[in-house]
């Protein structure tokens, strides 16, 4: 495993660099966030990045992917993260994506990924439940056998991308207890099925998600997506990926909430100098430049055991997102900090930052979530 | 994914490998198999060398006439002469035969490359063949009392009196002089406007009249530092590397080949210490078996966050190595990623070792003597010598700011 980027990797990320900084300032979020844009991204743009390639990164050439890799889709993701873009990448290239591809049959693949590959479909995973807090397995949802199919009565919640969505695939337990890894199924739905509400929420960090509701949807036999009562494990490996792929956000969001904060320390005056000449403020820029220099050894060691199919491959996950979620959260408060009154104003960006931090720190398992699976992981 | 040349061996280079195998085997004492070379129980070589059995003695004299003790120095100063590629090879051998290195020193890691770089005809041979038979045991000779994290304010001073300066003054933390042949030490020649402006590099040699070594107790115990007294020593001008006044220059120079030996050294701790078989890591078997375990985990789930937490670090740290040593080896331009190491390593070697502390519980209140195990007195006296490594060889406080100023660019 080597941790250096390829030629082409480097190449991506100049030209995702290169896209972001001409299409995707931060203020498009901010204006997609003040006039609350009905779909939360433009779906223009998301047409370009699939006609660039980006959405099939991960996808094989059958279905029009790049069959490319984690390693590849983080550099793209990290400019992304850079400028906080709201294009779905995690719900639909990542969550809803790769279940459909290491869980689908070959219908189902063919029915949906092409589609995804093309930025013609939103599909995402409708897993998370109010009490499910970060255990994947924890599903109340009921699946109920009706006839040849089934009956889905439930709430999900934080479905990203969900008030978009064309299809959800959606966990819901035909057996065991609450939190048991087993009995748990994946279904295929619809948006527009009967009983299937979808509602719209509002994030503190402007991501959008939805809640939907399943009052006794019903679903055919071959909406079922994997082996009966065994999507508990997909789900942990989707989920890893999309860890993953946070994770890169994560490293591009801190990095220009770091650089940000730099040029505030480089330009504001106070007491006839530059504030960045003060020795605490070097000190603590400079353990901030620790913090993202390692986060970015923890993803990318994650992002190629995963390609790689590494039996670590979950510990690294584990270790990427406890290192990014703690160094996320230390230089967006630390730049609030350094910025200083303005940084606490809704007009200036460096707030984005703060609540972006918080919010990808509460999604997919905070740090202490994941040290205790890398200590689970670890036999202790 | 690319394959880099260094994978494929040259046939000179098999054949080097195979002949170096062989020799090896043939000259290699058997009773120095399995010794590490090291600290411990290494050559350090000098006038009233110690040994650790006589195999290691043999093995200096034999790896000493091939020139094998410094691989990579010229031929005509005692070295090996060999390539950067045919060292690596060497090393790969021995320790494929679990051979130590034959010296280990001062003279080998900081006076020599400092020589080659910076001395004279005249010095180069007067002392590299000593350092590579082991002749001769250097020291360092900068700090001073007054002159720790500001070394350039330095004071002791260097007079001139004809062929010869007299010098007066004291350095402290001079690690091993008290075993040390010679001592390679910066002296004020001059007193001018820039405080680095007046320092001279000058090799001393310790039998000199006017030289004396005081060992220092740390908290930990005995130590190999000491502070080096010189009460109007005569040293001959001859012994002036490089230029008078231009000492700085050399410091900083020798400064650098440390940081980058620091890297390598850590390069080969990537995923922290090397577990035994069957452990679980030393944190996690420390643990276990001083706070028991609960349905597979450890019992107490504040000291198990702990040990996840410091495990995790570890391996952060190392990848983060492994990423600086792949950028290079790559052809990439150094990354500013290696500025953290020296912090990031020692404060999390810090960390740890207070973690290990908090473990063992009452198991690590023992100073010597009876109701405590060996172990468990070294993990004291270990913990105890950690608290230095944030202020030994830069502070972290002086890391901080050269990241500060040369990384992130932030003004004086």
């Amino acid at each position: 495993m080597q941790l250096v980027l390829t030629e082409d990797q480097e190449l991506l990320a100049k030209t995702a660099a290169d896209f972001v900084a001409e299409k995707s300032p931060i203020r498009r979020m901010r204006a997609l966030r003040d006039s609350a844009d009905p779909v939360g991204f433009s779906r223009a743009l998301w047409k370009e990045m699939a006609e660039l390639g980006w959405l099939g990164i991960p996808f094989p050439e059958s279905v029009g992917g790049a069959d490319m890799g984690l390693a590849e889709l983080a550099v793209v993701l990290e400019a992304l993260g850079r400028k906080l873009a709201p294009e779905p990448f995690l719900s639909t290239v990542l969550l809803g994506g790769q279940a459909l591809l290491l869980g689908g049959n070959e219908e189902q693949r063919e029915a949906w990924l092409p589609g995804i590959v093309a930025g013609d479909r939103i599909v995402t995973l409708a897993y998370a439940e109010a009490r499910s807090r970060y255990d994947v397995h924890r599903v109340s949802t009921r699946c109920e056998v009706v006839g040849q199919g089934f009956r889905l009565t439930g709430e999900k919640v934080q479905v990203l991308d969900g008030h978009v969505a064309d299809a959800f695939l959606v966990t819901a337990r035909s057996a065991g207890d609450e939190a048991d890894a087993d009995g748990i199924e994946l279904f295929l739905v619809p948006a527009g099925a009967v009983g299937l509400t979808v509602e719209r929420q509002t994030r503190v960090d402007s991501r959008n998600a939805a809640i939907v509701r399943l009052d006794g949807v019903v679903v055919q036999a071959d909406a079922r997506v994997g082996e009966p009562g065994r999507a508990g494990a997909l789900l942990e490996t989707v989920v890893d990926r999309a860890t993953a792929g946070l994770c890169a956000e994560m490293l591009g969001g801190m990095s220009e909430a770091f650089d940000l904060t730099l040029e505030h320390l480089k330009t504001r005056q106070q007491f006839d100098s530059v504030i960045g000449t003060f020795q605490a403020l070097k000190h603590r820029a400079a353990r901030l430049f620790i913090e993202i220099e390692l986060s970015r050894s923890a993803l990318m060691a994650a992002s190629r055991a995963i390609d790689r199919g590494a039996d670590d491959a979950p510990r690294l996950v584990s270790l990427a997102k406890a290192r990014c979620s703690d160094a996320y959260v230390k230089v967006a408060n630390e730049a609030i900090q350094m910025f200083g009154g303005v940084g606490m104003t809704d007009e200036y960006d460096i707030g984005f930052f703060l609540k972006r931090a918080r919010a990808a720190e509460l999604t997919f398992g905070d740090a202490a979530w994941h040290r205790d699976r890398w200590a689970r992981l670890g036999g202790y | 994914m690319a394959t880099t040349a260094a994978t494929l061996e040259s046939s000179d280079l098999e054949r080097f490998r195979s002949e170096t195998a062989d020799w090896l085997r043939e000259h290699a004492p058997p009773s120095i198999v399995g010794l590490t070379g090291t600290e411990l129980d290494g050559n350090w070589g000098g006038r009233r060398a110690v040994f650790a059995n006589d195999g290691m003695k043999q093995w200096l004299e034999v790896m000493g006439e091939k020139g094998w003790t410094a691989p990579d120095w010229p031929v005509e100063y005692g070295g090996g002469g060999l390539s950067p590629a045919e060292a690596k090879v060497l090393a790969q051998e021995m320790r494929g035969q679990r051979l130590p290195a034959p010296l280990i020193g001062f003279g080998l890691t900081m006076i020599g490359p400092t020589l080659l770089r910076f001395g004279n005809e005249e010095q180069k041979r007067e002392h590299l063949s000593r350092v590579c038979r082991g002749e001769i045991r250097w020291c360092q000779g900068y700090s001073e009392p007054d002159s720790g994290s500001d070394l350039a304010s330095l004071k002791t001073k260097a007079v001139r009196d004809g062929d010869d300066f007299i010098i007066s003054g004291q350095k402290v933390w001079t690690s091993y002089a008290d075993e040390a042949d010679w001592i390679f030490a910066l002296v004020r020649t001059s007193t001018l406007d820039k405080k680095q402006d007046g320092i001279t590099f000058l090799l001393i040699d310790m039998d000199s009249p006017g030289v004396s070594v005081k060992p220092i107790l740390l908290i930990s115990g005995k130590s190999p530092f000491c502070e080096t007294f010189f009460d109007e020593v005569r040293v001959p001008v001859r012994n002036v590397v490089h230029e008078i006044d231009a000492g700085w220059t050399v410091a900083k120079a020798l400064l650098g080949h440390e940081r980058s030996m620091i890297a390598d050294a850590f390069g080969g701790a990537t995923a922290g210490p090397p577990k035994k078989k069957g452990s679980r890591g030393r944190l996690v078997d420390l643990a276990a078996h001083y706070v028991g375990e609960r349905d597979g985990q450890i019992a107490d789930a504040v000291l198990r966050d702990q040990v996840a937490q410091s495990e995790m670090d570890t391996r952060c740290f190392g990848l983060t190595v492994q990423r600086a040593r792949d950028a290079a080896k790559a052809g990439h331009q150094p990354g500013p990623e290696s500025s953290l190491f020296k912090i990031y390593a020692t404060e999390l070697n810090q960390e740890r070792h207070e973690l290990m502390v908090r473990l063992a519980g009452p198991g690590a209140l023992g100073w010597e003597g009876p109701g405590f195990a060996d172990e468990e007195l070294k993990l004291t006296r270990d913990w105890l010598r950690s608290r230095g490594n944030s202020i030994e060889g830069g502070t972290s406080e002086i890391q901080l700011n050269i990241i500060a100023k040369h990384v992130l660019g932030l003004p004086d």
